[in-house]
């Protein structure tokens, strides 16, 4: 193979050979269903990869439980102090300590989306969601709380 | 097939027939002096509009979307903006030779955008040796392109203009090596004889294999001429901001702009018209049903169907390949490209010689 293109000849019909290979492959682009989003114009549609980051989000399931034990470790995690787990501790009725959240606070404002702590969370209780019009008009609206109100914790499943 | 030296000849006579002939003789010339303006300007609206599109399409994207339907628009924007913008000189600089560059290399573009027949009967330049005179008027622009490099006092826009300088010289050879070959075939210099020649079928056709050869070399040599696709080397975005134009703005940067899309069209015309028949439609020899439905669709459409045919070839082989390094373009050009084409030109002569073309 290499001996046919050292010739001059040989040079002359590897060249012609790949360069129509190089013309096939970007007339193939040319029909190819363009990547281009009209954004404003497709918002009802618009639908962004599926490991986007768009803003950190706590899920929570059909009876307003979620998965956060306020461990904080996602606190600890971050490297802007996006993140503040506020935690208070209770007494369960059978008379154990038990410390659980209160509120999770999230500063959109100066989150860098790293996933550092989505990365840091043992239970899977944060995620980030596909949502980046991010656009207020006031900082403070950038302050989010992150669990909804009156939810709690989701009780494991009794194992023993 | 419309023959439009009729509507020429008409005006002729009914100018003559009121004034003296000195004076028809001029209106004339100023009549087409406008048009050539107009035509070359609307050209260069659709060429750029063409080669955004045709880039972004190339590119997976859509191209200019947002002035007017499609874009349409977009070009007008970009013109206005231009206009609007300020046109200054250089601290330094050659004023007198900055200024004439411009004008040098759309005057160029202008002597050889005249020579091309658009219809039958409507050239504007036709003489016994017109592919001669085309050649000898291509390469002013070359001139106008080594003034503005010097004239800029900028050693960008100077490596620039040397190295389109050395990329036109020596690509021109190959252009007209190959124009040559179909001259051989076709035995005239003037563009309506070989338009002629090619009545009963086209030249790609006729001369077979070395028409091909010098067809393929011809669009290499041209697209290497105007400094388009992979051997933009004197413009080099990356490397030299924009080459020979770096220091122009306003208008004058807009006759090199237009200068570049228009040479583009002339490449794309010559060999439409060279190789593929010009105004003549598709004849096959022996259909005659089939030759006069082709008769039907008139002859500017067949022209620019063609012209703008090899234009997208031009684009697609632009926006496919990445630009080449200045030794490798000359050493294409003198080791390759040449003589490939002088091989060319003697077994085009032998065909002739032997009477092995159709």
């Amino acid at each position: 193979m290499n001996n046919e293109h050292n010739t001059y000849l040989g040079l002359v019909f590897g060249a012609i050979k790949t360069l129509l290979i190089g013309m096939k492959t970007s007339i193939k682009v040319y029909f190819r269903k363009k990547v281009t989003e009209q954004y404003p114009e497709n918002r009802k549609e618009l639908k962004m990869f599926d490991r986007f980051r768009g803003t950190l989000t706590m899920p929570h399931n059909e009876k307003n439980e979620h998965h956060c034990i306020a461990c904080g470790l996602c606190d600890i995690a971050c490297p802007n102090d996006t993140i503040k787990v506020i935690s208070k501790n209770i007494e369960t009725e059978d008379g154990k300590k038990k410390r659980i959240l209160d509120r999770y606070e999230y500063n959109l404002g100066s989150c860098i989306f790293c996933m550092l702590c989505v990365n840091a969370c043992p239970h899977d209780a944060i995620t980030f969601d596909q949502d980046f019009e991010h656009a207020v008009f006031d900082r403070s609206k950038l302050i989010m709380k992150l669990n909804h109100e009156g939810s709690k914790v989701e009780e494991k499943k009794k194992e023993q | 097939m419309f023959d439009f030296s009729i509507v020429t000849n008409w005006v002729h006579s009914t100018l003559t027939s009121v004034m003296p002939e000195g004076w028809a003789v001029l209106i004339e010339c100023v009549v087409i002096a406008v048009w050539i303006i107009t035509l070359y300007a609307l050209l260069a609206i659709a060429l750029i509009y063409m080669e955004r599109k045709v880039c972004g399409f190339f590119q997976c994207r859509l191209g200019p979307n947002r002035v007017g339907k499609w874009g349409c628009f977009q070009v007008f924007a970009d013109v206005l903006k231009m206009l609007t913008k300020e046109i200054f000189n250089p601290k330094n600089a050659d004023q007198f030779l900055y200024n004439l560059a411009p004008f040098l290399v759309i005057i160029a573009s202008f002597l050889t955008f005249s020579c091309l027949p658009i219809n039958k009967g409507a050239s504007i330049l036709d003489f016994n040796v017109g592919v001669f005179f085309l050649l000898a008027a291509s390469s002013i622009g070359v001139l106008g392109i080594l003034l503005a490099g010097w004239g800029s006092n900028n050693k960008y826009s100077l490596i620039g203009a040397m190295r389109s300088g050395a990329q036109i010289v020596s690509y021109e050879l190959s252009a007209g090596l190959s124009i040559m070959t179909a001259v051989v075939l076709t035995g005239t210099m003037s563009f309506s004889g070989i338009i002629e020649y090619q009545a009963d079928g086209w030249l790609i056709f006729k001369g077979h294999i070395p028409a091909i050869i010098a067809f393929l070399t011809y669009l290499v040599a041209g697209n290497a001429e105007c400094n388009r696709g992979p051997f933009d080397l004197p413009e080099a975005e990356s490397e030299l901001t924009a080459g020979y134009h770096t220091e122009y703005s306003g208008m004058h940067f807009g006759f090199f702009y237009l200068a570049e899309y228009l040479n583009m069209f002339i490449i794309a015309a010559v060999a439409a018209t060279i190789f593929l028949g010009g105004w003549m439609p598709l004849h096959i020899g022996g259909l005659d049903g089939f030759n006069a439905v082709m008769d039907f669709i008139p002859g500017v459409v067949w022209f620019f169907a063609k012209a703008f045919f090899v234009v997208f070839l031009l684009m697609w082989i632009k926006w496919t390949f990445p630009r080449l390094r200045i030794d490798q373009l000359l050493s294409f050009e003198w080791k390759y490209l040449m003589p490939i084409c002088m091989a060319n030109l003697l077994l085009m002569t032998l065909m002739v010689v032997f009477g092995l073309h159709f």
